[in-house]
């Protein structure tokens, strides 16, 4: 009845969009006729509409800032940096979620108690106020966005983890491990973690396009990438005040956001839908936007 | 009912407990960063004895464990302390800011179940169908789109391209404050005027959580429809609207409530963008200026006040759940 996860038209329209996205953030800022960085003459460039010629007599699909910069250049630049930080940003939120969930629940006791007391903690605190105090102490810059991101985001994972750990452990295949005389920690490293792993992975996923979003809030309020170094947020920032004259300089760096985060939850709604087979329960839980 | 009343109670200790975790937490953090607040506060060519004084003044220069026990007391004394730059009681700062994001998210927050909910018992109503496809393509869209952003495009169409687009008038929206500047309204043109210039920013944050509840509802609907009472109440004649509008929406009302709760954090994030777009005067606004600012107790007054709001919400959620629905109520 299910449709399987590889062949379903969904999952392949989703990723071949965040495969070419992947592509031409890495290709188009290398091949393009003018440094996205640079300022040229401003103006004769500046504020060209999307889809017409500038003064000069080049194409520009998206048009150009008010620097005469070209903005489909610079947003693959930026989608580096998005791209980076999103990934980057959910998987160090996993790993730390990963370790301190599967750790919580190994260990038990004081350990557990005060793991789960400092990740209900950091929940009760909406995450973006999180990020915003963090971001705002700290120096802004990639790599304090980047810990920042972790920092805020493993909770939902390490609960997972702990839930996940807490059941496998009881299974007779680690009873059995443990019979062999296998070290306590390598159980839960070999035997335990890759059997309760699954819902974490969704959820990594489900969480890459939260922190492509929070990335870009960050940078739209200045707490973020700084500029020159374009991020969607940043771009979206520097047209605020250009929205009567020229809005395609904030809207079309939006559209970039909006297509890779689309593809990344239906991406990870489809995992989650795969996994809900095995752990229809648990399926629900994971997922929610903080 | 004994019973009850120790869980209720029960349920209040664990959420004080989490609340004291929180203002530590807070503590440790802010007191973590670096730089010096005091700094910022004199002007660059003071003395640097003008900035120790005004470090002894502001009881930056006592040990952390001091500094920490005035502040968790002041705090449970519901004293915030005062803002370094305006020297005003931050309870007052934060009172004054309050209402403007209360109304925001209130009004916001109904509107988002009001859309949500039933767009999303549509989707799952037609499951696989063409419209269920094209609405949750266009809900997950607009779940992706950052709430800053919609809301630059909503002033870019409805503010600026009004006039170009020939847009009639009563759709020409004001795009930054609360009132007409120097309008000198009074009574129902005064609140029409309050009422024009809530449009965008109402309608950007009821979108962006209307999305997300209508996702959330298409699924509880969909695990629902499954059910035997549903077949039972088909097989029995009940007409489509019978069946959705009483027997399911009744069923996952207590998932809904609990998801109210759930959204307040989501509707936190979305009010310091919007209200940093629109220029309206609450509290993400005056959170955001005060980072800026480095303002230490009005940021940790602002962050108190939120994570308060997120626990209260909670509480409430799980002490209303078993009234709300008569499975659970044996077993809390």
């Amino acid at each position: 009845m299910k449709r399987s996860f590889a062949s379903d038209r969904v999952t392949t329209s989703a990723s071949a969009t965040l495969v070419i996205m992947l592509a031409a953030a890495v290709l188009v800022p290398m091949f393009a006729a003018q440094d996205p960085l640079a300022i040229g003459d401003v103006l004769a460039l500046r504020l060209v509409p999307p889809f017409s010629h500038d003064a000069a007599g080049a194409w520009h699909l998206f048009g150009t800032d008010r620097f005469g910069r070209d903005l489909f250049v610079r947003m693959m630049l930026a989608a580096r940096v998005s791209l980076a930080l999103g990934v980057g940003g959910s998987l160090l939120a996993a790993a730390i979620g990963t370790i301190a969930g599967a750790g919580a629940a190994w260990l038990g006791g004081v350990a557990d108690r005060i793991t789960m007391a400092i990740a209900d903690a950091l929940l009760a605190i909406p995450r973006l106020v999180l990020l915003l105090v963090c971001a705002a102490l700290w120096k802004p810059g990639l790599l304090t966005v980047l810990i920042v991101l972790g920092a805020t985001g493993w909770m939902g994972v390490a609960r997972i983890v702990r839930g996940e750990v807490l059941g496998v452990r009881a299974r007779p295949f680690v009873e059995a491990a443990k019979a062999l005389g296998v070290a306590h920690w390598s159980v839960l490293w070999r035997h335990v973690l890759p059997n309760a792993i699954g819902p974490a992975i969704v959820a990594t996923t489900l969480g890459v396009g939260n922190a492509i979003l929070l990335e870009s809030g960050l940078s739209f309020l200045g707490l973020g990438i700084q500029p020159p170094r374009p991020s969607w947020g940043n771009m979206i920032a520097g047209g605020r005040d250009l929205i009567v004259v020229a809005p395609w300089v904030a809207l079309a760096p939006g559209l970039a956001l909006i297509v890779t985060v689309l593809a990344v939850t239906l991406l990870g709604d489809r995992l989650r839908d795969t996994l809900a087979g095995q752990h229809a329960p648990l399926a629900r839980q994971i997922g929610e936007r903080s | 009912m004994q019973n009850e009343l120790s869980v209720v109670v029960r349920r209040a200790a664990d959420a004080l407990v989490l609340f004291w975790l929180v203002v530590t937490l807070i503590f440790v953090l802010i007191r973590m960063a670096p730089g010096d607040p005091a700094e910022f506060l004199v002007s660059p060519t003071a003395a640097a004895a003008d900035a120790a004084r005004l470090r002894g003044e502001l009881g930056l220069d006592r040990p952390l464990a001091v500094q920490y026990a005035r502040w968790a007391g002041a705090v449970v004394r519901g004293n915030l302390g005062e803002s370094f730059s305006s020297r005003q009681p931050v309870s007052r700062l934060l009172l004054d800011a309050a209402p403007v994001s209360i109304a925001l998210g209130g009004i916001s927050l109904l509107l988002t179940f009001l859309v949500g909910v039933p767009l999303g018992m549509l989707q799952a109503a037609h499951r696989g169908r063409t419209i269920d496809r094209l609405t949750t393509v266009f809900t997950t869209a607009v779940y992706a789109a950052p709430s800053f952003w919609i809301a630059l495009a909503l002033v870019a169409v409805f503010t600026y391209g009004a006039a170009t687009l020939g847009l009639p008038e009563a759709l020409r929206l004001p795009a930054f404050g609360i009132r007409t500047p120097g309008g000198g309204l009074h009574g129902w043109a005064a609140l029409a005027d309050l009422a024009r210039h809530a449009v965008l920013p109402v309608v950007t944050l009821a979108a962006v959580g209307a999305a997300g509840i209508a996702r959330y509802s298409r699924s509880a609907v969909a695990d629902v429809l499954h059910e035997g009472w549903v077949a039972t109440a088909r097989a029995k004649g009940a007409r489509p609207s019978r069946v959705y509008g009483r027997h399911v929406l009744r069923n996952i009302t207590p998932q809904l409530f609990v998801l109210m709760a759930l959204s307040l954090p989501g509707l936190v994030a979305g009010s310091v963008f919007v209200e940093s777009v629109f220029s309206w005067p609450g509290l993400g606004r005056a959170m955001l200026v005060a980072i800026q600012a480095r303002d230490y107790p009005v940021v940790m007054g602002a962050t108190v006040f939120y994570a308060a709001a997120v626990i209260f919400a909670n509480f409430a959620a799980d002490i209303a759940l078993p009234l709300l629905d008569p499975r659970r109520a044996g077993r809390v």
